[in-house]
């Protein structure tokens, strides 16, 4: 399946990609590419591999013991499985962000900002520092809330607040793409709405991709869709990729018509 | 830092981990190593038939300490299974409130308390009044170090019998302690000669409270109420002692002690592999 | 496995078989109880006829019992020093190793592994100590402590005469004792950590050594101390491997070389020997005080062990 339009440089893309939990399928030959600076959700039932697939695209699934990846995921015209790639480096250019907050409860809320920044930065300059963790801050709409309260510990936010700085805890170390496994399904519906805006205001400068189980928010707030399915005891496949637009107003595949309706899911 | 150092750093630090097992599994090996290699030329039948003789004299065993271990170790269990047992139960089915609560964690404390300490209790309140050493006395010190572990595990052991068997039976109009008895524990029961067989590989090799209780004794020691020979004893009478023989000797008990304490606890493994709470 | 949650069991109405047999299991529990209390009501009490001589004693060094003078500075600094040396040797390996088993090797090997350090957690003290006195002793006689003296000695605890035996070779023991309580209970620590956490950190692109030292050991570090206190206590009232290596001389010296004394061993070595009232009282004074100060340190280190646990279930 492929997707309608998008120039060649910076973009992210799978090719027949397939992925397993020991004998188990999870993700089945996807081929798709992901529209840069765009939001891009996927959707689908729980154990479709929507989460698999995402956490393939930053190479989070091969930690687990006993997985398997197979095909191709390019980012720039890379192949990231590349035996000659080093996933560590590659995890900054892709950042994710987790479904439950887990923000680092011995860090304070400035050293959990810079944490993956001083894995690679070398600088020493508090000042610089600051300002780097300030940015983030500001993009993750979190800054006001917490500049005066900066060397309070991470986890002493409240969830929303957390997940915002999780975020921005990912955007510290400039990524190209960030990937977000169903960030607000954790959250109330304000913290959401915040989560979803910061995405808005973003988007230009990276690629967004969503996995949710939420269809108004899918709608809401993403410019591309992807609907994936897995029949019982079969692998997850990408039924329909599309436009959000055309996708829930008029989709192509009867079974997305279904989930999209609510017949299940 | 550069990609590459990171990466080389991480490869020492892994293996420098990889190390750190390795030692800690191989001290394990070198020590048993060693005891077998310098207890077993001792292991004949006159170790286990016979009393020792004096330095010098060819002949002599460890036979007195064996029976004296066994005998205190017996009369340990007496003590300490039927309680412990009970009180396991007692704090898996039947206590929900302070008294399970506070027994739960004196017995974890317990088991940190020195066994030296629990010598000295024991001489306070049976040797001193008594005037004299007895393997009594030993029983009541060794008991006090085998509680805890008999109760944590039978309390671990009675948690895991579904509890629907015994509802069943309860349902059936059977007697709450015939549900327990004749149901629940049956079902427990790996778990709970797992707890007894921890309990005394522990107490098996104890030394140090057998000091001032049992004492030790160079002669066939069966009175209960008497100064009794043990194992541990005589590893440390003897290791201590000037004379290549009984050194021979305490080597060779050191050994026994080791390959006792190792069948014990590994037999408790295989009988119940789900760890006991530390 | 799973624990199953059992519900509280209820008298059957009237049944006189209940009374005695649930009553029996009740008894049992109280006995547990009333054994700890009486384990320390017992020794408190046997200890206050010396209370008044302890005390001062704690500062001197001379310990000439048949003159009355029961100067206890040596035992303490003993005990202290071998502890000290065996936390110092043992606390890096079995964290190291724990890291090794909890987080790196995989399952399969891991497992039979931890099993072989287990194994040496229940080698009775005494087969150690035997093995202290014959083996360990004159390694570090012939070989160590020469080499330390050799490129060390330049500091004062590595000068002087050595006999093998010693401070320094009964904290070397020790080590070997409580490395595995360290291994075992860490490695419980590290488990119970998140897994969220370590992937956290390897999204932001870390290597597994610095998803180890930046998110990993930070979270489980009460958990570590707590570990680290436990085995402080066990070593605290080792006494029999202690009595076969550390010289069982009452000097506080400098030099690690140098034979010394501590407060379990001195009980071991001298208390069946002890003549009059108040050399055994003082001696079981000793035995107390090593009491409380295990109680306390172990209830301590179970403090620091739960709340790690504690720190986990307060997240979002």
């Amino acid at each position: 399946m492929t997707d309608p339009n998008g120039a060649p440089e910076k973009s992210l893309q799978t090719e027949h990609l397939s992925a397993w939990y020991g004998t188990h399928c999870a993700v089945q030959d996807v081929s798709m590419r992901f529209a840069p600076g765009a939001i891009t959700a996927l959707i689908g039932p729980s154990g479709c591999g929507k989460s698999t697939l995402l956490r393939c695209l930053n190479r989070m699934h091969e930690i687990i013991p006993g997985t398997r990846v197979e095909g191709e995921v390019r980012l720039d015209g890379q192949n990231l499985y590349d035996p000659g790639v080093d996933p560590t480096a590659m995890r900054q250019r892709i950042g994710m962000v987790f479904q439950r907050p887990n923000p680092f409860p011995t860090m304070s809320i400035l050293e959990n900002v810079l944490a993956g920044v001083k894995l690679t930065n070398q600088t020493r300059n508090r000042a610089k520092l600051a300002e780097i963790a300030e940015q983030s801050l500001r993009k993750a709409a979190l800054w006001n809330e917490v500049k005066d309260i900066l060397n309070r510990s991470g986890a002493s936010l409240s969830g929303g607040q957390q997940q915002r700085l999780c975020i921005a805890r990912a955007l510290a170390v400039e990524p190209e793409v960030l990937l977000l496994d169903e960030p607000a399904s954790a959250l109330d519906p304000i913290s959401t709405m915040k989560i979803e805006d910061l995405m808005r205001e973003l988007k230009g400068n990276y690629t967004f991709i969503i996995v949710t189980h939420n269809m108004q928010q899918a709608a809401r707030v993403s410019d591309y869709t992807g609907f994936m399915l897995a029949e019982e005891g079969q692998p997850g496949l990408m039924i329909e990729f599309d436009t959000s637009s055309k996708m829930f107003t008029t989709p192509k595949d009867k079974r997305t018509e279904d989930y999209i309706t609510g017949r299940f899911g | 830092m550069p990609l590459q150092l990171r990466q080389a750093w991480n490869t020492v630090m892994l293996s420098v981990a990889w190390l750190c097992a390795g030692v800690a599994a191989a001290l394990l090996a070198l020590i048993v190593m060693h005891v077998i290699q310098r207890g077993a030329p001792a292991l004949n039948a006159q170790f286990f038939t016979q009393v020792p003789t004096p330095p010098g004299i060819p002949g002599g065993g460890v036979a007195n300490a064996i029976v004296g271990s066994v005998e205190i170790i017996a009369m340990t269990s007496l003590l300490a299974v039927p309680i412990g047992v009970m009180a396991g139960i007692y704090l898996a089915l039947l206590g929900k409130g302070r008294l399970a609560n506070a027994v739960r964690f004196l017995s974890d404390v317990l088991t940190g308390v020195p066994s030296i300490a629990i010598g000295v209790f024991a001489y306070t309140i049976v040797v001193v009044p008594q005037k004299h050493f007895s393997a009594n006395a030993a029983a009541v010190a060794l008991a006090v170090i085998m509680l805890p572990i008999v109760v944590r595990t039978t309390e671990e052991a009675v948690r895991l019998v579904n509890p629907a068997i015994r509802e069943g039976a309860l349902a059936l109009g059977i007697n709450a302690w015939k549900a327990i008895v004749l149901v629940t524990l049956p079902s427990a029961r790996a778990g709970i000669v797992t707890g007894a067989l921890l309990g005394v590989a522990r107490v098996a090799g104890e030394s140090a409270p057998l000091l001032f209780t049992a004492f030790g004794s160079q002669y066939w020691s069966i009175n209960p109420n008497g100064p009794t020979s043990a194992l541990p004893l005589i590893v440390f009478q003897y290791a201590n002692s000037p004379y290549k023989d009984w050194q021979q000797l305490a080597w060779g008990g050191a050994l026994t002690l080791i390959a006792l304490v190792f069948i014990l606890n590994i037999t408790a493994r295989v009988l119940f592999p789900a760890r006991v709470a530390r | 496995m799973a624990v199953m949650a059992q519900p509280r069991v209820r008298r059957s109405s009237g049944a006189w078989g209940d009374r005695i047999v649930l009553g029996a299991f009740t008894a049992a529990a109280w006995l547990v109880l009333l054994a700890v209390i009486a384990l320390f009501l017992v020794l408190a009490h046997a200890a206050l006829p010396a209370l008044n001589v302890l005390i001062p004693s704690l500062t001197s060094q001379t310990w000439d019992p048949s003159n009355g003078k029961f100067g206890l500075l040596s035992f303490v600094y003993g005990t202290v020093v071998t502890s000290a040396i065996g936390l110092v040797l043992a606390g890096p390996i079995g964290i190291g190793a724990a890291l090794l088993l909890a987080e790196i090797a995989p399952r399969k090997l891991a497992n039979p592994v931890a099993m072989l350090i287990e194994l040496l957690a229940a080698v009775p003290s005494i087969v150690f100590g035997i093995w202290g006195l014959f083996v360990l002793a004159p390694v570090m006689r012939n070989y160590i402590e020469p080499a330390l003296a050799h490129s060390l000695g330049f500091l004062p605890f590595f000068q002087g005469y050595f006999y093998g035996v010693g401070l320094l070779t009964a904290g070397v023991l020790l080590a070997i004792m409580i490395l595995p309580t360290i291994t075992a209970i860490t490695r419980d620590i590290f488990d119970a950590v998140p897994r969220d956490q370590r992937e956290a950190m390897l999204a932001l692109g870390s290597t597994k050594w610095e998803m180890l030292t930046r998110a990993v050991i930070p979270y489980a570090r009460s958990g570590i101390v707590g570990a680290l206190v436990l085995a402080l206590g066990r070593s605290l009232g080792e006494a029999m491997a202690v009595v076969m290596v550390i010289g069982n001389k009452p000097t506080v010296s400098l030099s690690l070389f140098a034979p010394g004394y501590s407060l379990a061993s001195v009980l071991a070595n001298e208390f069946t020997e002890a003549n009059g009232q108040q050399y055994v009282a003082v001696l079981i004074g000793i035995g107390s005080l090593l009491f409380i100060l295990s109680m306390i340190i172990n209830i301590l280190a179970r403090l620091l062990v739960r709340s790690v646990r504690m720190q986990r279930a307060r997240r979002v």
